[in-house]
């Protein structure tokens, strides 16, 4: 396998999530920390509740924006059952951080099929490093339950090399100011849990 | 200068604003419409939505005629609505400066196929530029526009959905300050594209491929990068990325420039080695150039021709390091996508449904109307085919089935190519029925305003097309509007249609709930399902909707629905479905 110390995180969650401002902040601050940078989207159909992927990787220089298969260093998982249909990807000592929700596909919300049983057990049990966090509460405390995202990056950034004060700058430059302030206060609770 | 991420399809717009672009034209299509929202910002650039990609080029086509330099976007399916004036504007050339952004979509993300626009640079003999990420975007682009007045051609530069909507580090050039005059100049025997003009054009046309064919062996955008001299491959646009990440050791030959080929520089690196690959998304478009010349290529031999490429595909057609077996053992319910809860278009799939109507589609949103539980449309075309295909297939059933056809197409749709069908089958005394489902916007690619909408690209008010005396215009006598979310009347005004041995439409009005614009959609109160009331008969979960969710009883109880409130606007369509009463309205 190419080693050129690139580093890969996956984001998964459901389309209407707010994956991509999380993604568009945590590629800022990689910019910003001097980094090369890409991130790809991947989607069906532009958008409605459909499977979401963004990839952000970052190292010295970064050539394809899609990661290779089973070279995902961090899994950042807004639901829960689409943090475990990509789990494949993730190398074997890679890390897991996903938010405490399930959100029910279609077939599940018509009593077709059922969703997994205990994602985050089943998640545990296959990978050694995961983080299970509850954004919706801490959204919730931090003032508004679409802050979900900026809890999230919280919990993520204390395990990355950017600077807390380099995070808050990110934040700030792509966060609509009404929206800022509760925002910041969002990414400090995310950043206590883990 | 400064540093920023940007898009492939910012950087596209940022280079359409350093070059001294001044008009702009395009007609939405994933992945390529966020080049002329991104547009909108850059002042000096009158940038609009045309109703189609035909009349978007020609658009383009005139401002250059004018002088001006212009830009044109489309997606892959949008060249072939636009092809009939680009193969001309191949033979005329140039005042301005024009370039053709075309945004392909391998692995069909957003299409309904994957064709690989490289052959239309090649079949309108049309130079074509191929960017592998967003720095390439703004350069090859900017440098597009010269290159196009230099050899007096329209330029072509071909992005894929992995170019457009991937995001890296980009470094800004000065803006061009001072813009190309514009004004009219008669130059008939260049822009009057008779037998006798255009005979003298071809040879003219083929000579400009001759000449950049050399001219581009001496440009830095085909470039070498040297390996260790043991294995070589040439490749383009985001293919490149993935070929340098699987081989790091190997000689790369990287084209910017895929149409045309630089020849003797492609002869002088084949010589070099033994194997030599050509790695390529899609089509064997630069193998089957290269194999002509005489060189022996391994191409798509093994890499892919279907689908998009990726670091791991590659890996795995050339057989290196498969990645680990999933861990997963569990077969994982699949997560489509969905119409969004209290979409208008709804209440419309489910009468057709329970109509047991043949529905023939059309590109947006309710092509979703294909997805159970509404399972309602059969057919699936290309953008305006719906009304046409529904004329075809009437022409061949018997009264009883004829009647149950029904063509569905959206407001922007209809005004895309649409219209030229329902003209036909009034000319041509069809007695298909019609659904125009006028949501107010182009939903699928993000909700942009079409003729029909009111307002322009950059959200000025907009004289609106009035769809009902357009209808009666073409001559149906019979066009009956209603509120798709009065499910009674919508099933009852379009079984009169369908009955009706003449053609009909029916235009299905309410907006899309995520549309704009202030205060077009009404804000409603979500509602609950009362548990006390539900008797589970599951008569709600027809509708499909994602805020309604059916929860198993705990032991051996019946079970019920439930609505996610949070999900929830508030349609009432349900509660219209519902014989038991058992929906009610948050107070709160
Ligand atoms: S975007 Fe609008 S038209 Fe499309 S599914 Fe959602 S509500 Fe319906
Ligand atoms: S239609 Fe009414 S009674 Fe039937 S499952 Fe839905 S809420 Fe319950």
């Amino acid at each position: 396998m190419t080693d050129n110390n690139v580093t890969n995180i996956l984001m998964a969650g459901v389309g209407g999530q707010g994956t991509l401002l999380a993604s568009e902040i945590l590629s800022e601050v990689l910019m910003q920390a001097g980094y090369d940078v890409k991130k790809a989207e991947v989607h069906g159909m532009a958008q409605r509740g459909g499977s979401v992927v963004s990839h952000v990787r970052f190292g010295k220089k970064v050539f394809s924006s899609i990661i290779p298969e089973g070279e995902v260093d961090v899994l950042f998982g807004f639901e829960l059952l689409e943090t475990y249909r990509y789990l494949p990807l993730v190398k074997e000592l890679g890390a897991v951080v996903v938010n405490n929700l399930k959100i029910a596909p279609p077939s599940v919300a018509l009593g077709k099929r059922d969703y997994p049983t205990d994602v985050a057990a089943k998640l545990k049990e296959l990978v050694a490093n995961v983080h299970v966090v509850d954004g919706l509460q801490l959204a919730e405390q931090a003032g508004n339950s679409r802050t979900v995202n900026t809890v999230l990056l919280g919990a993520l950034s204390n395990t990355l090399e950017p600077t807390h004060e380099q995070w808050i700058a990110a934040i700030k430059s792509l966060v609509p100011e009404r929206f800022l302030d509760v925002n910041l206060k969002a990414f400090e609770l995310g950043r206590q849990v883990c | 200068m400064q540093k920023t991420i940007l898009s492939g399809n910012e950087a596209f717009a940022r280079a359409a604003y350093e070059a001294g672009v001044t008009v702009a034209s395009a007609y939405p299509g994933t992945p390529s419409t966020e080049i002329l929202e991104n547009i909108t910002q850059y002042e000096r650039i009158d940038a609009s939505w045309a109703p189609n990609e035909k009349v978007a080029l020609e658009v383009g086509i005139g401002a250059s005629i004018g002088g001006a330099r212009t830009i044109v976007t489309m997606k892959h399916v949008g060249v072939n609505v636009a092809a009939d004036p680009l193969f001309t504007f191949s033979y005329t050339g140039v005042r301005g400066g024009m370039v053709l952004v075309v945004a392909d979509d391998p692995e069909m993300h957003s299409s309904q196929d994957e064709q690989d626009s490289r052959h239309y640079a090649r079949f309108a003999k049309v130079p074509m530029f191929e960017p592998a990420d967003s720095q390439e975007a703004l350069d090859f682009t900017r440098l597009a526009f010269e290159v196009s007045e230099q050899f007096d051609a329209p330029i072509m530069v071909r992005s894929t959905t992995r170019i457009s909507h991937s995001k890296s580090i980009v470094e800004l050039g000065e803006p061009l300050m001072e813009l190309p005059e514009t004004g009219l100049v008669r130059d008939p025997s260049k822009f009057v594209m008779l037998p006798g003009n255009a005979r003298i054009r071809h040879p003219l046309v083929e000579k400009r491929l001759e000449e950049m064919s050399e001219w581009a062996c001496t440009q830095g955008f085909n470039r070498i990068e040297a390996g260790d001299g043991k294995l070589g491959i040439i490749t383009s646009g985001v293919a490149y990325q993935y070929a340098r990440e699987v081989f790091p050791d190997a000689d790369i030959l990287k084209l910017g420039l895929v149409y045309p080929l630089p020849k003797q520089m492609i002869r002088d690196f084949a010589a070099r080695f033994d194997t030599l690959y050509v790695i390529e998304e899609l089509d064997p478009f630069i193998e089957e150039q290269v194999k002509a010349m005489g060189i022996n290529v391994i191409g798509k031999e093994k890499v892919p021709i279907c689908g998009e490429l990726s670091p791991g595909r590659l890996r795995q057609a050339f057989d290196l390091n498969p990645p680990n077996l999933p861990p997963i053992k569990e077969d994982l319910p699949p997560r489509p996508p969905n119409m969004c809860p209290g979409c208008p278009h709804r209440g419309v799939f489910h009468a057709l449904n329970r109509l047991k109507a043949y529905v023939t589609g059309d590109i947006g949103c309710y092509t979703l109307g294909f997805m159970p539980p509404l399972s309602a449309m059969d057919t699936c075309i290309c953008m305006g085919a719906s009304i046409g295909n529904a004329t075809g297939l009437s022409k061949v059933l018997n009264e009883e089935d004829r009647k149950k056809v029904v063509a569905v197409i959206g407001d922007s749709t209809f005004l895309h190519t649409g219209i030229n069908g329902l003209m036909d089958m009034v000319y041509n005394k069809s007695t298909a029925t019609v659904l125009i489902l006028d949501n107010s916007t182009t939903g699928m690619t993000g909700r942009q305003d079409n003729p029909s909408t009111g307002f322009t690209l950059d959200g000025q008010l907009a004289d609106q097309v009035d769809l009902e005396a357009l209808c009666r215009a073409l001559g149906v006598k019979h066009v009956e509007t209603v509120d798709p979310a009065q499910m009674d009347t919508t099933r009852k005004v379009i079984k009169e249609a369908m009955e009706r041995p003449e053609v009909s439409v029916v235009i299905t009005r309410r907006p899309c709930v995520l549309i704009k614009h202030e205060n077009v959609v009404e804000d409603l109160p979500p509602l609950y399902v009362k548990t006390d009331k539900c008797v589970a008969c599951k008569a709600c979960l027809t509708i499909g909707c994602p805020a309604i969710e059916w929860e198993t009883g705990k032991d051996g109880s019946k079970g019920n629905c439930k609505v996610d409130r949070l999900l929830c606007n508030g349609c009432q369509v349900c509660m219209q479905l519902c014989k038991f009463d058992a929906f009610g309205v948050c107070d709160d």
